[in-house]
């Protein structure tokens, strides 16, 4: 009986091992589908389970696969945002990134600097693009991008009204003091435990994307630009102490939660929060569900004027591309106006151009969304084009948690600064 | 007497009482993914606060579920999965085994360092390992059968068996077998001999049958992590078509997360392993109990 028993476990076994070698063959199949041929490139996207972004980015690659003039064949692989980077990491490890990649902006100059990256040579005019949506690093451009995205504080003008606060626009945003006093206004109406919502449960690259803006308004910055060598003076002078107290301040006085809930835009369409700041892709949500009471507003001028973090996505071309000329035909062809203005429609993103953003009546003159591309124009900072940037998030984003836990700012600053000074002295200033 | 017996009864209802209660902390996240998995975005968060968050009531349909569909080739990633967990399991009982029985049963010079090493890697973290073996695989070859001929290439990248075959032998299969094979009397192995046994024979015939138990938790330990498999897969397959479950849940993560469907698509991938519990369930926690190790 036993033996009976064993002999299908080995038959077993022993089928399966054949199955490995079936599903093998199958998945080698696949992987040579997807190797650079002499007139096949392979493009990656961070698009996957984004099924509008993906079809627009298809739809542009199939129109130009189609054309007469196409130097090759595009194929796409997509994959999931949240461990795209991880997948190109991995990939330039072992020698296979494919031609064309796409980019978060703020990483562009450290793919550069690792040598990922070829400088472009397209035969596109960039100079009209908006400035976040050229990604450059020491003298070369890099990458570009099709679509910003920007940040934003959205309330309903119903409340506002209740509180007798005025709604602030690109004119005239708020001051520290306004805000300050809508705040408190705000609470005393008493409809929200906490009034405001930062997104302070947000992780990654939220937290210096979301909340670096407000110290650069205060004066402060994560690096000292002038070289991109060290953060001493920058991250944990006075200003940056006066914006980390002012941000813990905003918990302390009960106007945000510490740890806000994973969803902030879901708690603000259901009336748990007054003010929700977040970013430009969440204005169509807001807009369905709280139709024409919606303010959109700017970030607040902390004392040098609103900030909004610059740089999205973008698109590149790897250094071992074999056929780098076709790529570049290719992201030429994808900068024509009417491919811009698809891909900002189907993200309900900011278009890189003026001429794209005419073709969208939400974001013409006068549209719904114009005033996001205000914000991008007005207020953009672009994050530090150095290749220490992915290090610098990291050390930020832990700064930023560990003063919303209610750490000394200076003592967290200035251990900050120390990390990130280390780091870029270890990779000896990352020049060449 | 009859006070005796009121707390005795007592007793035993504040006992049960407890156990619900743990019973109930351990259900309410899965209830709350399956209830959430029916509901919109905007009636998870509003419902929250409260005791609805657990319940089916409000708006509830199954769009979460058809829109998972539409957003994952959520039934490819679960065939995907329940391949490679399988042949890894399959394979790793096989292999494992194998291994564990030289070491415990063969006279070989040196097998106390063998078994040493072996055991010394359970030390080393998988993520540290994880990019010198994304170097390693690419470097590997392979064969494949093409019609009659055998063709050979290079590099494992991007094929079902890369995340396969490196999870097939594992130190802690070949230590738990090992030392359910040193309880298992010598001397059988001595009476299938004198009967004219070798071998694999003892292996097939004698130890083997006698290994259930071991077999059964070798089998729960390597099928979870298969199917839990992220890192890996992240790092080694790059075409739709081979990636596995845990890689889809990424899939629901983008600027605006749908929550409801993140719970549909969460229950999905859980349906299998809550199948394989209650049909290994007296195994399952056996092989804890015998273990004394958690999945």
């Amino acid at each position: 009986m036993m033996n009976k028993r064993f002999t299908r476990i080995l038959a077993t076994s022993v089928a399966a091992a054949a199955l490995v070698g079936t599903l093998g063959a199958c998945g080698k199949g696949s992987a040579s589908a997807t190797s650079e041929g002499s007139n096949e490139i392979t493009m990656w996207t961070h698009n996957a389970g984004n099924p509008d972004e993906l079809k627009a980015v298809q739809s542009i690659v199939d129109s130009y696969n189609k054309s007469p003039d196409a130097k090759a064949q595009i194929k796409v692989q997509a994959f999931p945002q949240d461990s795209y980077n991880d997948s190109v990491v991995s990939a330039a490890a072992s020698g296979k990134l494919p031609c064309l990649v796409d980019i978060d902006g703020p990483n562009v100059p450290n793919w550069a600097w690792a040598k990922y990256l070829a400088p472009l040579k397209l035969d596109v005019d960039l100079s009209k693009n908006l400035p976040s949506t050229v990604a450059k690093w020491d003298g070369e451009t890099y990458a570009v991008g099709t679509y910003d995205v920007s940040l934003a504080m959205l309330s309903r003008k119903s409340d506002l009204a209740a509180a007798g606060v005025r709604i602030a626009t690109v004119e005239k945003p708020w001051t520290k003091d306004e805000f300050q006093e809508a705040l408190t206004k705000l609470k005393a109406l008493g409809k929200w435990e906490h009034p405001l919502d930062m997104g302070t449960g947000g992780t990654g690259e939220w937290l210096p994307y979301a909340y670096s803006p407000f110290l650069q308004s205060f004066g402060g910055d994560l690096i000292n630009r002038d070289g991109f060598q060290t953060a001493d003076g920058s991250l944990n002078g006075e200003e940056a102490v006066q914006w980390a107290q002012w941000f813990r301040g905003l918990a302390d006085e009960g106007f945000m939660a510490t740890k806000s809930g994973k969803d902030p835009v879901q708690d603000f369409v259901n009336n748990k929060s007054a003010i929700v700041y977040t970013g430009s892709w969440a204005a169509d949500t807001a807009m369905t569900a709280v139709k024409d009471d919606l303010a959109i507003m700017p970030t607040v001028d902390l004392g040098n004027g609103p900030k909004v973090g610059g740089g999205s996505w973008q698109w590149g071309v790897t250094s071992g591309c074999a056929n780098s000329e076709a790529a570049m035909d290719y992201l030429s062809y994808s900068l024509k106006p009417e491919n811009i203005a698809a891909m900002a429609k189907a993200t309900a993103t900011i278009p890189a151009t003026d001429e794209a953003a005419a073709m969208l009546p939400e974001f013409a003159e006068g549209g719904a969304s114009r005033i996001f591309m205000d914000f991008s124009r007005g207020y953009a900072v672009m994050r530090p084009e150095t290749p220490a940037y992915p290090f610098i998030a990291t050390e930020y984003g832990k700064a930023v948690q560990d003063i919303l836990a209610g750490a000394d700012a200076k003592t967290v600053l200035d251990k900050t600064v120390k990390a990130i000074d280390a780091n870029i002295k270890s990779n000896g200033g990352y020049k060449d | 007497m009859k006070n005796a017996l009121n707390s005795r009864a007592v007793g035993s209802a504040g006992t049960m009482a407890v156990r619900i209660l743990f019973a109930a902390a351990a259900a309410f996240p899965i209830v709350f993914m399956l209830v959430s998995s029916l509901k919109t975005d905007q009636q998870i968060f509003g419902d929250m606060s409260s005791i609805a968050a657990f319940l089916p009531i409000g708006n509830i349909s199954f769009d979460n579920y058809g829109a998972v569909f539409d957003r994952v080739p959520a039934a490819r990633f679960l065939m995907n999965s329940i391949g490679i967990s399988a042949i890894t399991v399959v394979l790793g009982i096989f292999v494992n085994s194998l291994c564990a029985f030289a070491l415990s049963r063969m006279e070989v010079r040196g097998k106390r360092i063998v078994f040493t090493a072996i055991l010394a890697t359970l030390i080393v973290p998988f993520q540290t390992l994880a990019l010198p073996l994304v170097w390693w695989v690419n470097q590997l070859p392979y064969f494949e059968l093409n019609g009659f001929s055998l063709e050979f290439s290079k590099g494992w990248l991007d094929t079902y068996q890369v995340q396969i075959i490196p999870f097939i032998a594992n130190a802690f299969s070949i230590y738990l077998y090992h030392q359910y094979f040193e309880s298992i009397p010598k001397e059988l192995d001595e009476a299938a001999r004198i009967d004219g046994a070798g071998w694999f024979k003892i292996y097939r015939q004698v130890v083997m049958p006698l290994a259930g138990p071991a077999t059964a938790t070798v089998a729960i330990l390597t099928f979870l992590p298969a199917w839990n498999s992220y890192l890996w897969p992240l790092m080694v397959v790059q075409s739709e078509e081979l990636r596995p479950v845990m890689i889809g849940i990424q899939y629901f993560f983008q600027l605006n997360v749908s929550w409801g469907e993140v719970m549909a698509y969460a229950s999905l991938i859980t349906v299998p392993v809550v199948i394989l519990f209650i049909a290994f369930q007296r195994s399952f926690i056996n092989s804890i109990a015998s273990s004394g190790v958690k999945g």
